[in-house]
């Protein structure tokens, strides 16, 4: 069992959290000026990195976003922090 | 080549086994070739031998970072079957399943494919609805199927948990005769021989380091053992593709994730199908030795690491416990896991990318051996001519943007 630390619940078992996204996808606007290729790359498409990632998680029990940094081979949490505009 | 029969083994038992030979070549790489495969696993290592046999390419090289089939392939749970729900994919993995069938002839290699038969068990009504649409779409598709009681369901394995208290108590399901296992190691093993006596160059510990594209064309790879050019490659790499790819500027629509496997101590015979439990999502089928091979759903960590965690390994046991009572009086003997490209519609991603000659096989996620054969078929047919066999069509990449998913997960209720 890997522990990961919420930002606003501190230390909790993985099994509480859950992997959104790849940090730093910015949803294209407006809708009808987008094509295809560049909605689908937002939709689905990821780097999938190996080693050093940036992630979206949820902390389910809580509901809160935030950002996680973390080793993709290791696991090693480097840090976690709160979405902008959602620290204290 | 020395041809495998009972007559070799025969004559060589009586010679004391001196005179067997490797069973391919250890190849080191020329400096071009006509195509080069990236991945020596079954998928890579099937391209570089349909490549040869259907297409009379033989100038290929087949690199891998490690040994052949010691990634995925090695790793899996060895169950074979078809038993999708879109016409699409029952094409395409019953493509695998019926060269399957006829592999270890052609080969020359005995593959111990055991047809041994597959139980989708159910346990609720809702679960009975969905056996019973996945059975008529097997048989529109032309693919054997049928949808099977509860007392016949127990007949085949009686060691389902029947305790009228049980949480999972099996109501039937849906049954695909032609399903069963195959000795993973000895696909891999099977495919490099035959491809390596055709010509193929098959290159162990050699890591790509680079793709070589000019003028939007691929003219080559970067590797650890120096230059290798070719103006068409082929990537089979599983969980490496996305890292691959990023080296041609290709961005890929894949989560890696881990899937552990176990077996348990060997033990008499007490289970003779693959049984899949759409409660539980645990799967289980009894090897030649007496081990029980058990699966499950995935790690829920995204991760590059060759290891699972324990929460998935608590769920995938306490499932088998549930359906199997008496087994956990067994003691677990092995525990691993491999790296698997996720794709969100759970099909494979098969087809052109990027820098002209650049193709792709990948994205099978939790179900790649079964498609062993397919896959490779697949993709050394788009690398000789450079279009799409009407099966792989479908799974193009373009699909993402034209909002054609062949979503299986849905469909056939594959666990991720």
């Amino acid at each position: 069992m890997q522990v990961f630390t919420c930002p606003f619940c501190g230390p909790r078992d993985e099994t509480e959290f859950h992997f959104a996204a790849e940090a730093g996808k910015e949803r294209p606007q407006p809708a009808e000026e987008t094509s295809d290729a560049d909605w689908a790359d937002y939709l689905y498409f990821n780097d999938a990195p190996r080693g050093p990632a940036r992630e979206v998680w949820v902390h389910v029990t809580c509901g809160e976003f935030f950002l996680m940094t973390r080793d993709t081979v290791t696991r090693a949490v480097s840090e976690v922090a709160p979405l902008p505009g959602r620290g204290e | 080549m020395k041809r495998y029969s009972a007559l070799s083994l025969a004559t060589e038992g009586l010679r004391g086994h001196r005179g067997w030979t490797p069973a391919w070549r250890k190849a080191r790489p020329n400096d071009g070739y006509d195509a080069i495969v990236v991945g020596g696993g079954g998928h890579g290592l099937a391209t570089a031998y349909y490549l040869a046999k259907n297409h009379g390419i033989c100038r290929v090289a087949l690199l891998e970072k490690g040994w052949i089939g010691g990634g995925n392939t090695g790793r899996n749970t060895t169950a074979v079957r078809s038993n999708y729900f879109y016409p699409e994919s029952v094409a395409l993995y019953d493509l695998a399943l019926r060269l399957y069938e006829d592999l270890s002839r052609d080969l020359n290699f005995n593959v111990m494919l055991s047809q041994r038969g597959m139980l989708i068990a159910a346990h609720t009504p809702m679960q009975m609805e969905i056996c019973a649409r996945i059975a008529n779409a097997m048989q529109l598709n032309g693919v054997d199927g049928e949808l099977m009681g509860a007392e016949e369901a127990v007949k085949r394995a009686p060691l389902l948990n029947q305790d009228p208290q049980a949480r999972f108590k099996c109501m039937g399901g849906v049954w695909q005769q032609r399903a069963g296992v195959a000795r993973h190691d000895a696909v891999a093993w099977g495919y490099a021989r035959a491809a390596s006596d055709m010509g193929v160059d098959i290159i162990e510990n050699c890591t790509v380091t680079d793709l070589l594209v000019e003028g939007g064309r691929i003219t080559g790879v970067e590797t650890d053992m120096g230059t290798i050019r070719a103006d068409r490659v082929g990537l089979a790499a599983a969980g490496a593709t996305p890292g691959l790819a990023a080296m041609g500027d290709v961005r890929l629509p894949i989560h890696n994730y881990a899937l552990q496997a176990f077996v348990s101590e060997p033990v008499k015979p007490m289970l003779d199908i693959v049984l899949l439990y759409l409660g539980t999502g645990t799967y289980v089928s009894q090897s030649d030795k007496g081990e029980l091979v058990i699966g499950g759903g995935l790690d829920r960590v995204p991760t590059h690491g060759q290891r699972g965690n324990l929460p998935a390994q608590e769920t995938v046991l306490s499932g088998l416990l549930e359906m199997f009572p008496a087994f956990a009086q067994l003691k677990l003997l092995r525990q691993w896991a491999g790296v698997v490209d996720v794709v969100p519609d759970s099909s494979p991603v098969i087809g052109p990318a990027g820098p002209e000659g650049l193709f792709l096989n990948c994205g099978w996620g939790t179900g790649g051996f079964k498609a062993i054969p397919a896959g490779g078929w697949l993709l050394a047919h788009l690398l000789a001519t450079g279009a799409h066999h009407e099966i792989s069509r479908p799974f193009d990449l373009d699909r993402f943007a034209r909002g054609r998913l062949i979503d299986e997960a849905a469909g056939a209720g594959i666990a991720h």
